[in-house]
């Protein structure tokens, strides 16, 4: 008897390493001109779940993000890699949610999808960076929560071992399924995407996306369902209107700052001896060492 | 009622110093609003530990002492603490972002229904005007905090939903005794009164912890490596140098990641966040993950051999080239000059 896994998948704009062309004049990012990417961790978090469906026969591993459409990108990247099948929970009304009413749709549409046995998610989103989804869908499904998760040990009669990284050690926790994992970047990166599924789930697209597209493509998705990335909305979540959105959010943005880097004036030294000898005096003579 | 609570966390049978820092600012928070400060400590043989609390300038100390709550387990905290406020109704609760206030922050808010601010910076108490609504906030908690990899900064407000909650980094806000001779009102708590059977479900079946030995927080010079050290070898010249001049070791995340430094020696947003007197950075390029962790360092040295580093940008002196050639020259020279 496999297990039934739903990785939660997020797209962010790549914040690590940001470029020239994603800055602006003034020394600021520009935001919109970062690139959409998988979420880091949320690869950690989707390799785990493809390892216990290597290990464990009959397995299915299902995405689910929340997210513009464009973000149907995720979900054909998880099938790229290995995953099953993909929903993308998208709806206007989800605007401006913080952790706890992303939580919330989040944690409504799990429970319309066929009943999970392991959540996993990334540990943290390089854009919003607060760690805190994965535990309050926990919350929200009333399920155990295992963060900072680095391996996932074994998922056997209905119990999950999972050795977690802290900030001072590791320690290996056992917990009854079902139960939500959030995964750190510590764990093993994801595998690639594998050619053949790239071929087979190359022209995966959403209802919305294939209105767009041509009659050629209604016609493969007739005969290949598999192609089809269901949408989900809030109607088809059962979710309470007051909960969602910014009127569900109890945080919010009062004000953002761009951070500029401000140069200052340094003093430019070489590694020459007598160069770096009279730092060296400085920094003694004024007792900043020594 | 209507309190400030700092929740606890309690490692190797100690208060955590971020917890520590939590009560000095939260001190000054219940000042400011005319209310009193209160601590949450939940573990096993807790006791006297309320004596360094009150000593931080806590007024209320909230000890949960039992078995079940060690070593620290999501399920059961959670009960006690969302019972606690339930019946408490604090207007502000804060803990530390470290793995423990990460794991049990979110779970706390999502029972709670009150929203919780990642990672902050810095407090404020200040007022907010909802233009739309036609609505005077006052005297609300300015939750602030960086986000998108610490390329922004945002202040959060939470104007409608009780607690105010909000993790706060490590080493960000200063720890201060408020009065050696402070004395509280202790509250043991009755733990059997939240606890449910189905909070015990989840098993720690192995811990291994290290003792922390390294204290780069406290140290008044740092000296840093990066992925420019070039290997673990290389970071030698590091300890050595530090040796010398009476520095800690810190490290930048990549030099971390391939295994030349501890991840306790980590700075930077994901690690622990520095204000030295002195700070060389050695091999470090400067991202603002890293920088955010240390801009504050009153000098800052940058020993980088590509001339337009991001890192010189803040730096103080910016000394070019190689740093196996840099390094042990200050480590001679230093000696010479002062024997
Ligand atoms: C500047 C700024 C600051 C903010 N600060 C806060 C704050 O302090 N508190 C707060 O409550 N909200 C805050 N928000 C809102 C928050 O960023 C959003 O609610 C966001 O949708 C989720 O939070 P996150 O990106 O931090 O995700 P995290 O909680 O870091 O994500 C953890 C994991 O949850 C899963 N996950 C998260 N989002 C999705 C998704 N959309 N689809 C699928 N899986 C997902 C992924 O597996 C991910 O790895 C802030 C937003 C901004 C712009
Ligand atoms: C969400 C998030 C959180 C992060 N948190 C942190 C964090 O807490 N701390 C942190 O540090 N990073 C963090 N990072 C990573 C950060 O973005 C950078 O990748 C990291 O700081 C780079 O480390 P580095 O400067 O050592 O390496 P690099 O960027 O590779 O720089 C190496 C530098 O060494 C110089 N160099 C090379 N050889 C020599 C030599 N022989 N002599 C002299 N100089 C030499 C190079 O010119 C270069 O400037 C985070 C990233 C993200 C996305």
């Amino acid at each position: 008897m496999g297990l039934k896994i739903i990785v939660l998948a997020k797209q962010v704009p790549d914040t690590r390493n940001v470029g020239k062309d994603a800055m602006k004049a003034d020394g600021t990012v520009n935001r919109a001109a970062l690139p959409a990417i998988f979420n880091p961790e949320d690869l950690n978090a989707l390799e785990q779940a493809l390892r216990l469906k290597d290990k464990y026969k009959g397995t299915t591993v299902t995405i689910l993000s929340m997210g513009p459409g464009r973000a149907a990108d995720i979900i054909r990247e998880g099938l790229y890699r290995g995953a099953d099948k993909g929903y993308l929970l998208t709806d206007r009304a989800f605007a401006g949610s913080d952790t706890l009413a992303t939580s919330y749709a989040i944690s409504r549409a799990i429970l319309k999808l066929e009943k999970a046995d392991i959540i996993i998610a990334g540990r943290q989103a390089i854009d919003g960076d607060t760690a805190q989804v994965g535990p309050q869908v926990a919350e929200k499904l009333g399920m155990p929560q295992i963060t900072y998760a680095e391996e996932i040990i074994s998922a056997e009669k209905n119990k999950i071992v999972v050795k977690r990284r802290l900030e001072r050690g590791v320690e290996t926790v056992e917990s009854p399924l079902p139960a939500v994992i959030t995964v750190n970047s510590s764990a093993p990166a994801c595998r690639p995407r594998n050619a053949k599924l790239l071929m087979k789930y190359k022209h995966a697209k959403t209802i919305t996306e294939s209105q767009n597209a041509s009659e050629d493509y209604i016609n493969l998705t007739a005969d290949r369902p598999f192609l089809i990335i269901p949408e989900m909305s809030v109607n088809d979540i059962d979710a309470d209107a007051k909960w969602l959105g910014l009127t569900g959010s109890p945080t919010k943005v009062k004000k953002i700052e761009n951070i500029v880097f401000q140069a200052k004036e340094a003093k430019r030294l070489t590694a020459a001896d007598d160069e770096i000898n009279d730092l060296m005096k400085e920094l003694i003579a004024n007792h900043t060492i020594g | 009622m209507n309190n400030v609570f700092v929740i606890c966390e309690i490692d190797e049978g100690k208060v955590a110093d971020v917890s520590l820092e939590l009560l000095t600012k939260g001190r000054s928070l219940a000042d400011r609003l005319n209310c009193k400060l209160e601590a949450v400590a939940l573990g096993h043989d807790l006791k006297g530990m309320e004596k360094e609390l009150f000593q931080y300038g806590a007024d209320v100390v909230h000890v949960g002492d039992d078995k079940r709550l060690s070593p620290y387990t999501t399920l059961p905290h959670t009960a006690v603490i969302t019972g606690l406020f339930s019946e408490e109704k604090p207007q502000i609760a804060l803990l530390g972002a470290t793995t423990f206030g990460r794991d049990l922050g979110p779970r706390v808010s999502s029972a709670l229904q009150s929203g919780l601010t990642a990672d902050c910076t810095s407090l404020e108490i200040g007022d907010h005007e909802d233009k739309k609504a036609g609505k005077t906030y006052k005297d609300l908690l300015y939750q602030i905090r960086p986000a998108f990899g610490g390329n922004i900064v945002a202040t959060i407000i939470n104007p409608d939903c009780r607690p105010q909650m909000a993790t706060v980094r490590e080493g960000v806000m200063k720890k201060e005794i408020f009065d050696k001779n402070h004395k509280g009102k202790l509250n043991i708590l009755d733990v059997n009164k939240y606890l449910k059977p189905e909070d015990l479900v989840v098993k720690v079946v192995e811990r291994h912890m290290e003792k922390s030995k390294v204290n780069i927080k406290n140290s008044s010079i740092i000296v840093s490596g990066g992925y420019g050290m070039g290997s673990k070898e290389n970071f030698d010249m590091l300890y050595e140098l530090a040796d010398v001049i009476g520095a800690e070791v810190g490290a930048s995340r990549a030099a971390v990641d391939a295994g030349f430094a501890e991840h306790d020696r980590q700075i930077g947003q994901t690690g622990v966040t520095v204000r030295p007197k002195l700070y060389i950075a050695c091999g470090i390029s400067g991202q603002i993950q890293h920088v955010a962790g240390m801009e504050d360092s009153s000098m800052i040295i940058a020993v980088n051999n590509d001339p337009n580093a991001p890192i010189n940008k803040i730096a103080d002196y910016v000394i070019t080239g190689d740093v196996s050639e840099i390094i042990p020259k200050m480590i001679k020279y230093y000696k010479q000059n002062t024997k």
